[in-house]
């Protein structure tokens, strides 16, 4: 198939085209992402995305600090979204040095990304529903749910964004009984809470209008571009790294992979409705089995992994995320390279928002979910 | 006096009672045309000072309302549970800068608020808060809060253009397309009732509804209020119907560019539209004053703040139309069900009271 290297070019009428430059300030372009938009009337005709308004070297800097020092920046990237970036960096470092991680943190590695996939994705359709026109109501209910998951990421490890609980050798501090007995009460009601989410939105006339059959990828072209995560599973592929390249103990869970035929907005929005409905199931699993035991494993005091390289690849709720390490046998990795998907997801942005309206190209943007720290790192 | 008030005549009716009593003492000491005249100019500047106080509320009210429906507080730090917040947003907004924009149209972009404001509050003198009370009762009253409503989208308009802004410029776009369009339906469903009612005064119309209120004769009244609230939504340019200022899309629309009291002005008008639509809303469909035991002005008030509710309501719940979607529901939905809402009231009115009116 056909991919055209850029739309912008491609417009040769001029005069009666309008040039709208939408960021980086811009109150839905999620942080200080920029496309530069040309419009015929309403109707977007070119598209241009400018990216790199927060980049802060982080794949540098992280080369010049120690493996436990480089957590921190994982944090930063996906800052929407820390547990689960934390982990692939976790693995890849754990692989580089050959560290074996105990069953109990395992079981809370799985606890802990799964309520981060579940604050994510709170995010990502409160604010989708808030790009799409409605007056910050879903945001509000759905921040507050998220409100509760930070509340438990500050009992377990003091801080609330930038965790940095998910380390190399297993997580920072072990999970406290009141801890568990909180994560307990917040899935007993996590059904309601996303029922009442798609009370607002799911089958509203008007979200529906804004949403279905809007922003199609088709399934080659998502592959082509090498889409990942919900916004590839809406368009019919049901690829998910728990399930096609299952790491820690996602193995021993049962949980589906949804995805939905249509590829528009609505269901990349239905996707993420349904992962947060199967992060329930899987948070019922994990906390049942959770054994006891050490969360810790033996990690040497001064981190000098061997010479090699290593790759670690996980599900994140914006899609697979991976960390490419390689050691030179300092203490330092000689290269630190983020497989960031906000980024390569992007990257389809304007096929998807050139021929709809201007209006269309925020709910679009919306649907697909990005983060800018980790689009810029 | 209405009979339904037993309330002494001075609590039913005080502006009759005070202003009969001040043109009493004028009319003694001063040749005729100046008592009227002292006592008109008294009638627009208490209506000026009821507008902005009303205004003042409903801003409290929304913030508040919207809070409680999405789970928040709301202001709650200046004066007892933050009633005086829009006070001091005011107060703030007094003493901002006035920036005109480099490469604006000065004198359009200066003169943009006022044509936007002043419609908005002259619709308010023809509200009839009760039997006789009202700054103007005019035979066609209806015909001209419809063509005040109209005037607004002038103002925004030349806001949007005079902006040099293309933000404001697509929100004044916006404007006038989503304005032509919904003029008709509400005109259409406004005459509903001037059928019913056999005249377009507004005080006729509500006299006309002392048997039963408009909305709920069946099959149109329903039909026809629904109709009215929903293109009176979009003609004061509230949510689902908000383009112009279309927050996630267009940054602030057409009044993206203004700061301090010009842009105060331009949502003192929206909020002072938004109270009209739903005073207009309940003489037209609610029987306006008429009401038992309170007085016939706060009938008037409390449903005209109600129908402002709903507004609110809808704001906090739905998303945003699409400008084609919107075009669309304009004229191939509102449009057709007003015209048949308008047969079929004029064919009932005629087998009811034997001729059309």
């Amino acid at each position: 198939m056909e991919i055209p290297v850029s739309t912008q070019e491609e417009v040769v009428r001029e005069g009666d085209l309008l040039t709208i430059n939408m960021g980086p300030q811009h109150p839905s372009t999620h942080g200080v992402f920029r496309m530069v938009l040309t419009l015929d009337g309403e109707t977007v005709v070119g598209c241009r995305p400018v990216m790199g308004y927060l980049h802060r070297s982080v794949e540098k800097l992280a080369e010049e600090r120690t493996y436990l020092q480089d957590i921190i920046f994982t944090d930063r990237l996906d800052y929407l979204a820390p547990m689960t970036t934390n982990l692939p960096f976790a693995m890849a470092t754990e692989q580089l040095g050959g560290i074996e991680v105990p069953e109990r943190a395992e079981y809370i590695r799985v606890i802990m990304c799964e309520l981060q996939r579940f604050a994510s994705h709170c995010v990502a359709i409160g604010t989708f529903a808030s790009d799409a026109g409605a007056f910050f109501t879903p945001m509000m209910y759905t921040f507050r749910e998220r409100e509760r998951i930070l509340d438990v990421y500050e009992q377990a490890c003091g801080a609330r964004m930038t965790v940095s609980y998910i380390r190399y050798g297993g997580v920072a501090r072990d999970l406290t009984d009141e801890s568990v007995t909180t994560i307990r009460d917040f899935v007993a009601e996590m059904d309601r809470n996303i029922d009442e989410f798609e009370g607002m939105m799911t089958r509203n006339e008007i979200f529906r209008a804004r949403t279905v059959g809007m922003g199609v990828l088709a399934p080659d072209t998502a592959v082509a571009y090498s889409i990942t995560g919900p916004m590839l599973r809406a368009s019919g592929i049901p690829y998910d790294i728990r399930r096609a390249e299952p790491y820690s103990v996602y193995d021993r869970f049962q949980f589906d992979i949804p995805t939905r035929e249509g590829g528009d907005c609505y269901d990349r929005y239905m996707v993420r409705v349904g992962e947060m409905r199967q992060s329930k199931r899987i948070l019922e699993q994990a906390l049942k089995d959770l054994p006891d035991g050490p969360v810790v494993g033996k990690i040497p005091k001064v981190f000098r992994p061997a010479k090699g390289y290593s790759y670690a690849r996980t599900e994140s709720p914006k899609g697979e995320i991976g960390f490419y390490l390689v050691s030179e046998g300092r203490p330092e990795p000689y290269r630190f390279h983020i497989r960031a998907p906000s980024f390569i997801n992007l990257g389809v942005l304007s096929q998807l928002v050139v021929g709809n309206k201007v209006a269309d190209a925020v709910v679009i943007l919306g649907s697909i979910d990005i983060v800018m720290g980790e689009v810029d790192r | 006096m209405p009979s339904s008030c037993f309330l002494p005549a001075f609590i039913c009716d005080p502006f009759a009672y005070v202003g009969g009593g001040l043109h009493g003492a004028l009319g003694s000491n001063l040749a005729e045309p100046l008592p009227t005249l002292i006592l008109s100019v008294a009638a627009v500047a208490m209506l000026t000072t009821i507008i902005a106080v009303v205004v003042m509320s409903q801003v409290w009210t929304e913030r508040r309302v919207v809070a409680m429906m999405q789970g928040r507080i709301g202001p709650n730090r200046v004066g007892p549970s933050g009633i005086l917040q829009p006070v001091a947003d005011a107060v703030k907004l007094l003493m901002k800068e006035d920036i005109v924009p480099f490469g604006a149209d000065r004198a359009i972009f200066l003169i943009a608020p006022l044509i936007v404001l002043v419609p908005s509050l002259a619709v308010w003198s023809l509200v009839p808060w009760g039997p006789g009370l009202g700054v103007a009762d005019i035979d066609v009253g209806i015909l001209l809060v419809l063509g005040l409503g109209a005037f607004t989208t002038l103002g925004i308009l030349m806001a949007g253009w005079a902006s040099s802004n293309k933000y404001a410029l697509l929100g004044g776009m916006r404007v006038a397309a989503q304005l032509i369009s919904y003029e008709i339906p509400l005109v259409l469903s406004a005459m509903v009732p001037v059928l019913w009612a056999g005249t377009m005064s507004l005080q006729g119309i509500v006299e006309a509804q002392r048997g039963i209120w408009n909305i709920a004769i069946l099959p149109v009244g329903p039909v026809a209020f629904l109709l009215f609230l929903t293109a009176g939504i979009a003609e004061v340019n509230r949510s689902p119907f908000d383009l112009a200022e279309a927050e996630s899309e267009i940054i602030a629309g057409f009044h993206t560019e203004y700061s301090g009291m010009r842009f105060a002005l331009f949502f003192l008008a929206e909020y002072a539209n938004s109270f009209a639509v739903g005073a207009i809303a309940s003489v037209l469909f609610l029987g306006g004053w008429l009401g038992p035991i309170l007085p016939p002005y706060v009938w008037m008030f409390v449903k005209a703040y109600g129908v402002f509710l709903i507004l609110i309501w809808v704001r906090s719940t739905l998303p945003r139309l699409r400008y084609d979607q919107l075009m669309q529901f304009a004229w191939k939905v509102a449009l057709p069900i007003s015209l048949a809402t308008l047969v079929i009231t004029a064919a009932l009115v005629s087998l009811t009271q034997g001729s059309v009116a």
